[in-house]
């Protein structure tokens, strides 16, 4: 079944200051919609409100059709909405290959069993090593994921999300502080899971080469509401982008 | 290894430790004929599944509790009741034993269900409310648990001392009820230990794990921390009311000084830090050397003062009086802490795992 997810005048206020205000967007399957704005226009607390991080002040997420708005995170990741954080999230003290392993568990419905011990379900095992490849950190499996370098947390936090086996993917920045030669992995990650065409892959980026390379709209977020949405080419060329790169926040590099 | 779930000690200091010591509990009767020595290894026995029960939820779930002794209490009362009232039968064990498994996992799920929703401190502080309440309930009801005085009963035919498993005089002796009552308590606590390695070994087990290192993550990942904390608690209650039911059979008594203390609870901290908090081998290690450091300190400076005392050192001596002994516990406590601050297991226990 393809997924369909949709957020109606989606709000959230910290106090006065409203974060994220009235955004309505739907999201396709087989699109990848990037989501662009200045720091602190609200991306990351968009995605916060999707995935159940945050609860909404007012207004609707929708997933296949059915209002998720009051649903906690773990439940809304259990229907497929997986989420990939800005800020590396992971196991710090459990091994790089145990991190994985958890997401694979929880894909594969293994919550409760109590029984089996964890070193004889190869199925995971196999699965999680297989993925480990993918992003290249199959050489530091053993290691704990605190003791890693930046960009290989950025990587592992990546290659959690892709063993969850979301419907939907929320990528938070994901190359932001790796090197150059480290990004394009996980890149072409992302790349590869677009051809499935039966996922939505929303990705936060400010670097606009990436964006343009990956993305098949563009939503611009600015004080927490959508300003601009639509065909890559159409937006960066669009005034709001214009203002949000040039005139707000350059040192992110501006659109050329 | 699959008895041990894949989780072996490693390390060979810590294999040859933690085999050591099971070897002399194994043996015990026959190696340290006399009273004392095999009431400190059923102490050992029941102490190190009782701190293996609370290294479940301290270390792998990573939620304090101050309610263990209170299930451990509930394990000790179930049994030490149904033998008072019932009479003393196998079948009067086991209802009791039955009774108090589900009175203590009722009170771990309430509790849970109602605490661990919002931060671990809070249900920290409500199980402390909830074992001091029990306490003052069980010396109330004097009618079923004997008050103040507690309860002393009989046990099974095939536990008294009197009992001869084969005609008296094969192994020295040693085939009599008491010895059989050991291997009771040794058996029953082995076998449960072994099921606690293949808890925190199985996919459940890691979710405990990764919910302690990161709850935020956890949920993201569709791990519901409500249900697998509370599923911990259920099964440390019912793991300490096991141990609870082994001690009440080993002593013949259950009384609240046994059980249901608050000294007993900061006893388990004590051996869960020693041994290494998060390992479970930690509480095999730590019940030993606390229980052996509780009965033969003692002893150990009583000589050493006769000694000095004799050699004319009378204020080294002082040091060493026997009176002082809790104050050198104390001390070998710090110093455990200050050397080996991940407990002997963690110390022990260098090499990563794959
Ligand atoms: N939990 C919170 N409480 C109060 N204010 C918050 C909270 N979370 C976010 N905010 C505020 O909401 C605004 C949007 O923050 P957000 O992190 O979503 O921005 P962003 O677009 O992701 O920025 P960046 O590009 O720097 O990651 C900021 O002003 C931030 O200070
Ligand atoms: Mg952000």
């Amino acid at each position: 079944m393809s997924v369909s997810l949709e957020t109606r005048d989606l709000t959230i206020r910290f106090g006065g200051h409203v974060a994220v205000d009235r955004v309505s967007c739907v999201f396709r399957p087989g699109e990848l919609t990037a989501i662009v704005g200045p720091n602190g226009a609200g991306k990351t607390t968009y995605f916060n409100l999707i995935s159940g991080q945050l609860r909404a002040s007012s207004g609707q997420v929708l997933l296949d059709g059915a209002d998720i708005t009051a649903e906690s995170a773990p439940l809304r990741a259990r229907r497929g909405l997986g989420r990939a954080f800005q800020l590396t999230n992971l196991f710090p003290n459990l091994t790089v290959a145990e991190n994985v392993r958890l997401a694979v568990q929880s894909a594969r419905g293994v919550h409760y069993n109590i029984l089996r011990p964890w070193m004889l379900r190869r199925d995971l095992i196999e699965r999680a090593d297989q993925i480990l490849v993918d992003v290249a950190l199959e050489q530091k499996r053993a290691h704990p994921a605190a003791a890693l370098p930046h960009g290989d947390q950025r990587k592992l936090e990546v290659a959690l999300l892709i063993a969850l086996e979301p419907r939907v993917f929320m990528f938070d920045e994901p190359t932001a502080g790796m090197s150059v030669d480290e990004a394009p992995v996980v890149l072409d990650l992302i790349a590869r899971l677009k051809k499935d065409t039966s996922k939505i892959i929303m990705l936060v980026e400010h670097k606009m080469d990436v964006v343009r390379s990956l993305a098949d709209r563009i939503i611009v977020l600015t004080n927490g509401a959508c300003v601009a949405d639509g065909e890559p080419a159409t937006v960066i060329a669009s005034p709001a982008v214009q203002e949000a790169y040039l005139g707000i926040a350059p040192k992110h590099g501006a659109p050329s | 290894m699959m008895i041990l779930s894949g989780n072996p000690p490693r390390g060979k200091l810590l294999t040859g430790l933690v085999v050591l010591v099971v070897g002399l509990l194994a043996l015990a009767p026959f190696l340290f004929p006399g009273s004392k020595p095999l009431n400190v290894a059923a102490k050992i026995c029941v102490y190190a599944l009782l701190v293996a029960s609370y290294d479940l939820l301290l270390g792998y779930a990573g939620i304090v509790s101050f309610a263990h002794t209170m299930f451990y209490g509930v394990g000790a009362y179930g049994v030490a009741i149904a033998l008072h009232a019932l009479g003393a039968s196998w079948f009067a064990v086991f209802a009791g034993l039955g009774a108090a498994l589900a009175v203590a996992g009722a009170l771990a799920l309430l509790i849970g269900l109602f605490s661990l929703r919002v931060q671990t401190i809070f249900f920290a502080m409500v199980t402390l409310a909830v074992a001091s309440a029990f306490a003052v309930l069980a010396s109330q009801l004097s009618w079923l648990t004997g008050g103040e005085d507690g309860r002393t009963f009989s046990v099974p035919q095939a536990l008294r001392p009197g009992f001869q498993l084969i005609d008296s005089g094969a192994f020295g002796g040693a085939a009599n009820g008491r010895t059989l009552a050991y291997y009771l308590v040794f058996g029953v606590a082995a076998v449960l230990f072994l099921a606690l390695l293949r808890i925190v070994e199985s996919p459940f087990g890691r979710v405990l794990q990764a919910i302690r290192e990161n709850p935020f993550r956890a949920e993201a990942l569709g791990y519901r921390i409500v249900v697998h904390r509370t599923a911990a608690n259920v099964l440390a209650a019912l793991f300490a009311a096991c141990a609870g039911a082994l001690n009440a059979l080993w002593l013949r008594y259950t009384g609240p000084d046994t059980t249901l203390s608050f000294s007993i609870m900061l006893d388990i901290l004590v051996m869960v830090v020693i041994g290494g908090m998060g390992t479970l081998y930690g509480a095999i290690v730590g019940a030993a050397v606390f229980v052996l450091a509780q009965n033969y300190l003692q002893a150990l400076m009583g000589v050493a003062f006769g000694a000095i005392n004799k050699a004319g050192l009378p204020l080294v001596a002082g040091f060493l009086n026997p009176d002082r002994w809790l104050l050198w516990l104390g001390v070998l406590f710090i110093l455990s802490v200050y050397f080996f601050p991940t407990g002997v297991v963690g110390r022990l226990r260098a090499d990563p795992k794959p």
